[in-house]
């Protein structure tokens, strides 16, 4: 036990370093499934309402794809399915919490300031755990009540509170793992963020790819916590797979923890050149070597991503097969087995939209985390001026989404392109419906440009602003709010493609809000004190 | 003699918190100027308003004949910097950083480059979290030196270095100043500062409290003087000048204010000398007399 002696005061003192984070994703997380049900609630009143919207939301790909499948017609079932995006929320918001109290506190020294203290080599693995998993034990109580004060069953709604919970210890575990194996957090993050990411990924392909896919499905930690099925007849012994998984993983951690050097990983660095290239002594140069790490991940990342679900793509028309009545309907206006793929096209690119805009925002910040660390105060005592550094760094904050979004465009358009046997046909069009979500993409990167050069402190609020948008594109429509609070999110104002009419208005209006953002940045960046 | 940097009447304000208050400074074309003073009394927050990263709010700076915040970028390719805490890129090697800066700042020399990592016995290919804070501390050092600039501004530049790194440091500012470099030397060492500088400036809560050569400055302080007497050491006692008077059998010690010398010493040779030993004031002791007698400051 002596490994573990300081692990009660570093809980503390890791809960009083988070007193606003960690309550702000817990109550954040709290509000969109107790907000959905409620929105449902009104907007299908009858249980022939719910009925038909069961129906229609689990034969929709698309949807399958974004919130997985809806396992019964009842209120709970149906909140279950469309809050589902909270168990990824939850992922990423629990692995980031743990490899911030582990890894960033190694990296930056911090871990061994507290090591020469009485604090054993297991405490502060210990305490970041153990704060993960109280956060994600009373988010589980919170969303349960949540659900239940609202006469939902008290089954179901523990079972999707604890379906969140065991996807987030889940991470927590993860996150923990990832913080061995390298020296940098940059590399713990990726790490992580991408285990997440595949696990998404798996779920999605196996949920909207057909029968013959579900499988897929139960090789997602996602995928279980749906399958627990919250409000259709629970499957309690799901949760027992969610935390065996974590449970191994966390063991796993531990072992590596013991056995490397304290601000070491698993993998050692390598030296590397003892002069810059040519290119390395511009600033554009100094800026792709700041951003290299963060665009080959989201490009590579992107392309798995885009495969997977072009892979599938195919067996999504099999759903019209088995479904002669919805079939009629899409014959009806005028398609075929081809329009509901294209529908489950547009969902796709929607949701890849709204990822690369959270890489648009993480990448925009990069120039907050130069300053903040003082590396940016050298860089401009030299003849670099303000502006010139900036360009370096937004050419690859908005042209970096714009390279993921392409890797993915082209991968959904070649692996459906090869299945469909119309390569030629595919590849140009879905390339096109992925890179039309990049207006939209760069008014969320342009929010954080305007912070950081207007506002430097409050830099970090672009993640509010990504948060909220998020919450509007997936869950705002339910609300019935009005237009104008749809209309917040920049991805409600995109044509639906491909398949649907590509008008050029909301491109230029668009690209026009976030060139007004970036140049309000830029301005504002050079007026203003630095550090 | 031209002048390099000319303050006047420097004002910056951090919220409520008033960081500069009315500082004036003058540094000439190829003096090595110190930069006096504790922590958080101005001396961060001047660099930084003359490297145009702050915005002044009040008073009058020209560098090198130009304005720091218009002129910045063209200012910068005829000066050097060294922060005070050096922070790198975690996956650029120092090499790679001492390169970038160099030709940022428009280009660097590569013999002096070599000839400064071996003097500094520095590693060039370790990635930049692999450094400790006085290799950190060297590779900003070799970046700002390996370039050929009129102006040097260096923030406790030597901050972690070992004594032997230290004394390299000296060295290789003596021969810039020999070459006709300008130095602001920011530091709280006070014998470096007496090593390097030939004028020099206190700063205290964001305002100059004195300034000149190190000659100047003790003038305007005590001499330390022990003596042994052969009369009574009892008559000291009453002389005017004569401070802090301590005494041990026939040995007194105490100091002398500066304008009190002559006639301190013709009191001493009535009474009889059997030795003596004076000290002019160490920088220590003009630094301390100005922060001593307010210990509530900062």
């Amino acid at each position: 036990m002596k490994h573990l002696s300081g692990t009660a005061p570093l809980v503390r003192f890791i809960l009083r370093r988070d007193r606003l984070v960690l309550p702000a994703w817990v109550a954040a997380l709290t509000i969109v499934p107790a907000t959905t049900l409620s929105a449902f609630a009104e907007l299908y009143p009858t249980d022939a309402a719910v009925e038909t919207a069961a129906r229609a939301f689990s034969s929709n790909p698309a949807f399958r794809a974004m919130f997985g499948p809806v396992f019964e017609a009842n209120l709970g079932s149906l909140t279950a399915w469309r809050a589902s995006i909270v168990l990824v929320i939850v992922g990423v918001a629990t692995l980031l919490t743990v490899i911030r109290h582990t890894r960033v506190e190694e990296e930056t020294g911090r871990r061994e300031l507290l090591g020469s203290t009485v604090v054993g080599r297991h405490a502060p693995l210990t305490a970041a755990l153990i704060v993960a998993v109280g956060a994600n034990a009373l988010l589980a109580m919170l969303v349960a009540s949540g659900l239940a004060a609202q006469g939902q069953p008290i089954a179901g709604s523990v079972a999707f509170g604890m379906s969140m919970a065991g996807v987030g210890i889940v991470f927590a575990a993860v996150g923990a793992f990832a913080a061995q194996i390298t020296e940098g957090a940059g590399g713990a993050r990726a790490i992580g963020l991408s285990v997440l990411g595949l696990a998404y990924v798996l779920r999605a392909a196996g949920d909207a790819g057909g029968d013959g896919l579900t499988w897929l499905s139960w090789l997602s930690p996602i995928g279980w916590a749906n399958r627990m099925r919250p409000f259709a007849s629970e499957q309690w012994w799901v949760l027992g797979l969610l935390l065996g998984l974590a449970g191994l993983v966390t063991v796993a951690a531990f072992s590596l923890s013991a056995r490397r050097d304290i601000g070491g990983g698993v993998i050692a660095p390598r030296p590397g050149p003892a002069e810059a290239t040519s290119f390395a002594g511009t600033p554009l140069g100094l800026a792709w070597r700041i951003h290299r790490g963060l665009l080959v991940g989201w490009a590579a990342g992107f392309a798995v991503l885009g495969s997977i679900y072009g892979g599938v793509a195919e067996g999504v028309g099999d759903l019209l097969k088995d479904n002669p009545e919805l079939l009629d309907i899409f014959e009806r206006l005028g398609g075929g087995a081809d329009t509901i793929i294209d529908l489950y096209l547009a969902g796709v690119m929607g949701v890849l939209g709204l990822i690369a805009a959270a890489y648009a925002v993480q990448a925009s910040l990069r120039m907050r985390v130069e300053e903040e660390s003082q590396r940016l105060e050298p860089v401009l005592a030299t003849s670099v001026g303000r502006t010139r550094w900036m360009a370096g760094h937004l050419l690859l904050a908005l042209g970096g989404p714009a390279l993921a979004l392409s890797a993915a465009g082209l991968a959904v358009g070649v692996t459906y392109g090869a299945v469909s046997g119309d390569l030629a046909g595919q590849v140009p069009r879905v390339l096109g419906a992925a890179l039309a979500q990049l207006p939209a993409v760069w008014v969320l990167a342009g929010v954080a440009v305007a912070l950081f050069g207007l506002l430097p402190r409050l830099s970090s609020l672009a993640w509010a602003g990504y948060g909220a948008v998020l919450f509007i594109t997936l869950i705002g429509a339910l609300l019935r709010l009005g237009q104008w609070f749809n209309g917040i999110s920049p991805f409600n104002h995109l044509p639906n493609l491909p398949g649907g009419e590509a008008a050029i208005t909301p491109f230029v209006a668009l690209t026009g809000i976030g060139a007004l953002l970036v140049a309000s940045g830029v301005i504002g960046l050079g007026r203003r004190d630095i550090g | 003699m031209s002048t390099a940097i000319s303050i006047s009447s420097l004002v910056k304000t951090f919220g409520s918190v008033r960081a500069l208050d009315g500082l004036d400074m003058t540094v000439a074309t190829g003096e090595v100027h110190g930069f006096l003073g504790p922590n958080g009394a101005g001396k961060t927050t001047t660099l930084r308003i003359l490297l145009g990263l702050l915005r002044a709010d009040a008073g009058e700076v020209t560098l090198l004949g130009g304005h720091p915040w218009e002129d910045a970028t063209e200012l910068h390719r005829r000066l050097a910097y060294v922060p005070g805490d050096v922070t790198l890129w975690p996956n650029l090697t120092g090499g790679e950083v001492i390169d970038l800066l160099g030709r940022l700042r428009g280009g660097l020399d590569p013999k002096r480059r070599a000839d400064l990592l071996e003097r500094f016995d520095l590693d060039p290919t370790k990635k930049g979290r692999a450094y400790s804070k006085g290799n950190r501390q060297k590779v900003a050092l070799i970046a700002a030196l390996a370039s050929d600039v009129e102006l040097l501004l260096l923030d406790e530049p030597t901050a972690g270095l070992d004594p032997l790194m230290e004394a390299t440091f000296r060295d290789l500012i003596t021969v810039e100043s020999h070459n006709g470099r300008t130095v602001l030397l920011a530091s709280h060492i006070l014998s470096e500062v007496e090593a390097l500088c030939d004028r020099v400036s206190i700063v205290r809560d964001g305002r100059i409290v004195e300034t000149g050569t190190l000659a100047e400055l003790r003038h305007l302080t005590r001499t330390s003087v022990e003596v042994e007497l052969i009369g009574s050491v009892h008559r000291l006692a009453g002389i005017a000048g004569v401070n802090d008077l301590q005494v041990d059998g026939t040995t007194a010690r105490f100091a002398v204010d500066a304008d009190a010398i002559d006639e301190v010493l013709r009191h001493l040779t009535e009474i009889g000398v059997r030795s003596l030993f004076s000290r002019p004031p160490t920088l220590e002791e003009l630094f301390l007399r100005h922060y001593r007698h307010d210990p509530s400051s900062r």
